[in-house]
């Protein structure tokens, strides 16, 4: 225990007593802290009064690591950036680095890409989901209803690229082996039961009155700060901002589709909650459209595996699921990025952790994490 | 919301209908049901996966297609270091992600499966504990050498030395390919047999060329076209 005076705030000294602030560790080994992250927290009671998020237990040089090897081989390490969303880690890094060397992405390629990402999604956000409500005590059902919904596309990344979560699938100009035969109808599969789960999901909890006390005027984020602060996905659509990169920029393919961008308005942990949830509806949309118009031919254009791009400054960005996932890279001419940047949606979204939760509950502080939805090997790299 | 409490009853329904068809629905029954099989032929190492004649496998998803766990060295059939595809460029050691390759280039060239004098891997390891899985050696690699097998079954109690798979542990013949990966395999061997074609056609052409342009010098170069071609050259 420490006493110590958190900015802006006063004790309130009754006669006789003498109260001091209490001030927790929470992490880096917490439950509710979804991998490595501390928050220091300083309480009044159990009002949060301060808090200062502690990260980077789980730092893995990931930036100077693909500074020192080829434009290909860093790209198995994106994977690990963000382990629930190998897919659309490739596919952002693959769009810068396809900036650079200039190449032509064949047809049925972008069409399988989106559909990996839309899957990829629905993965991340129906764990979300499961673990948005393990934060909130729902304990296991929730999670393991997501996960079973999640194991299905899981076994569509596999046999497609030969893994479940370190897929390693997109390649520079394409991707890396077509999808095996009858794989498109398992995938119909899979997109037409869909539905039917999010319906059971929604009656399961969307009306439930303790997610509904809990999660609503909890953690609110107001629409300027979202903005100043450059919260992206999920996150700034809850806010009441209507903001996509894939109608903004329609990299891909994402002009040919039609879906509805949903969008919150309160900006507390339901709006993020629900946002998701709709989000995974349009997604199935979008999922079914690709799926019919799908092509035949080639997945892979004629790009080298291994080149020297003449000096260039790139910068690819894809709407992940959590948020705006941009590679920034220079190339010097030799076959290595003289730099590489991550812009992880995870790290930034975080940054306004401190402001939705003070003033609130420590049981809250837990959720607004949750609805945060961060992965601690994009945090940290 | 019209009763307090509603929507956590219409939640309950849910999971006592799940509950209840846990025991009807065979879809609810997410494990693996390996109950089929007799107990000696569970898979003990992955190098027994692909089935044995006949035998039907029920479940599609544990070794897919596309599966890879480590990599393996390919040689065309008898005796291993005879027929080894490698040459031992080393491009899949300096590509390695997690650079978990290191390979000993031969000092003296050896005849190969085509017959041409070629370097030959003296040393090559691949320190399993270090590998990602990720591919890119097989992707990298200009002469089809090294491609990944799907063995899973590779627990060890000896944690350094077991980990650390030998040249001789590596070597796998194409046919093994053949059988763990069919499709990936065969797509393969075409895609070579066309690529040599491509390549005899042309050497064909230019030496026919060669001896149009100038009759006293033909049978000169067409021995140098005979040559080995250089690595590095391949390599890009």
């Amino acid at each position: 225990m420490n006493t110590a005076t958190a900015p802006n705030y006063e004790l309130i000294q009754q006669d006789g007593l003498e109260t001091s602030l209490l001030e927790i560790s929470m992490g880096p080994h917490h439950p509710s802290t979804h991998g490595v992250f501390r928050m220091d927290v300083k309480l009044d009671g159990e009002t949060v009064v301060d808090l200062k998020p502690v990260f980077g237990y789980l730092h893995r040089n990931h930036e100077k690591l693909a500074e020192n090897m080829s434009y290909l081989s860093s790209m198995p390490f994106t994977d690990r950036l963000d382990y629930f969303n190998s897919m659309t880690n490739n596919w952002a890094y693959a769009l810068a680095a396809e900036k650079l060397i200039e190449v032509e992405v064949p047809e049925r390629a972008e069409y399988l890409r989106v559909v990996m990402a839309e899957l990829t999604r629905l993965v991340n956000h129906v764990s979300l989901v499961g673990f948005f409500l393990n934060d909130l005590g729902a304990l296991g059902t929730p999670l393991l209803y997501a996960f079973r919904e999640r194991e299905k596309i899981l076994d569509l990344f596999e046999q497609a690229s030969g893994a479940r979560m370190m897929c390693n699938y997109f390649r520079f100009g394409g991707l890396r082996n077509d999808v095996p035969v009858g794989w498109i109808g398992r995938a119909r599969e899979v997109v037409d039961r869909f539905p039917v789960f999010l319906d059971e999901y929604e009656q399961l909890l969307c009306e439930n009155e303790i997610i509904l006390s809990r999660t609503q005027g909890v953690g609110n984020l107001s629409r300027e700060l979202a903005i100043n602060a450059g919260i992206t996905g999920p996150m700034l659509r809850a806010s009441g901002v209507n903001y996509d990169l894939r109608k903004v920029d329609q990299y891909g393919i994402y002009d040919r589709f039609k879906f509805r961008v949903p969008y919150g308005e309160a900006g507390d942990c339901y709006d993020r909650f629900m946002v998701r949830m709709l989000e995974m509806r349009e997604s199935v949309e979008i999922l079914k459209q690709a799926l019919e118009g799908i092509p035949e031919g080639p997945v892979m254009g004629n790009a080298p595996r291994v080149f020297k791009p003449n000096p260039a400054e790139v910068y690819g960005r894809i709407e992940g699921p959590k948020g705006e996932l941009g590679f920034y890279l220079i190339a010097d001419g030799t076959p290595k990025p003289y730099r590489y940047r991550v812009r992880p949606p995870s790290l930034i979204n975080l940054t306004v952790l401190r402001d939705m939760c003070l003033g609130g509950k420590i049981a809250d502080t837990v959720i607004i994490l949750g609805s945060i939805d961060i992965v601690l090997g994009e945090v940290d790299r | 919301m019209s009763i307090l409490g509603g929507g956590i009853f219409k939640g309950m329904a849910v999971t006592l209908r799940n509950f209840v068809g846990s025991y009807f629905y065979k879809d609810r029954l997410t494990t693996n049901d390996y109950s089929w099989r007799p107990n000696d032929k569970l898979p003990q190492r992955a190098g027994d996966y692909p089935k044995e004649e006949g035998e039907q496998r029920r479940d599609t998803t544990t070794v897919t297609n596309y599966s890879r766990n480590f990599p393996m060295l390919l040689h065309d059939g008898g005796e291993p270091m005879d027929t080894v595809r490698c040459v031992a460029c080393q491009i899949c050691e300096r590509e390695c992600p997690p650079q978990c390759i290191y390979i000993e280039k031969s000092t003296e060239k050896k005849e190969n499966a085509s017959g041409k004098p070629q370097f030959y891997p003296a040393t090559f390891d691949i320190d399993v504990s270090v590998c990602m899985s990720c591919q890119i050696c097989v992707e990298v690699c200009p002469f089809d050498a090294i491609v990944m097998n799907s063995q899973f079954e590779l627990s060890t109690p000896n944690r350094f030395g077991g980990l650390l798979l030998r040249r001789d542990d590596l070597l796998k013949s194409n046919g093994y390919y053949h059988k763990i990966h069919p499709e990936e395999a065969a797509a393969r061997d075409k895609r070579i047999a066309e690529e040599k074609a491509a390549k005899e056609a042309k050497k064909k052409a230019a030496a026919e060329a060669a001896r149009k342009m100038a009759e006293e010098k033909a049978k000169a170069e067409a021995e140098a076209n005979e040559g080995t071609p250089d690595i590095q050259e391949n390599a890009e």
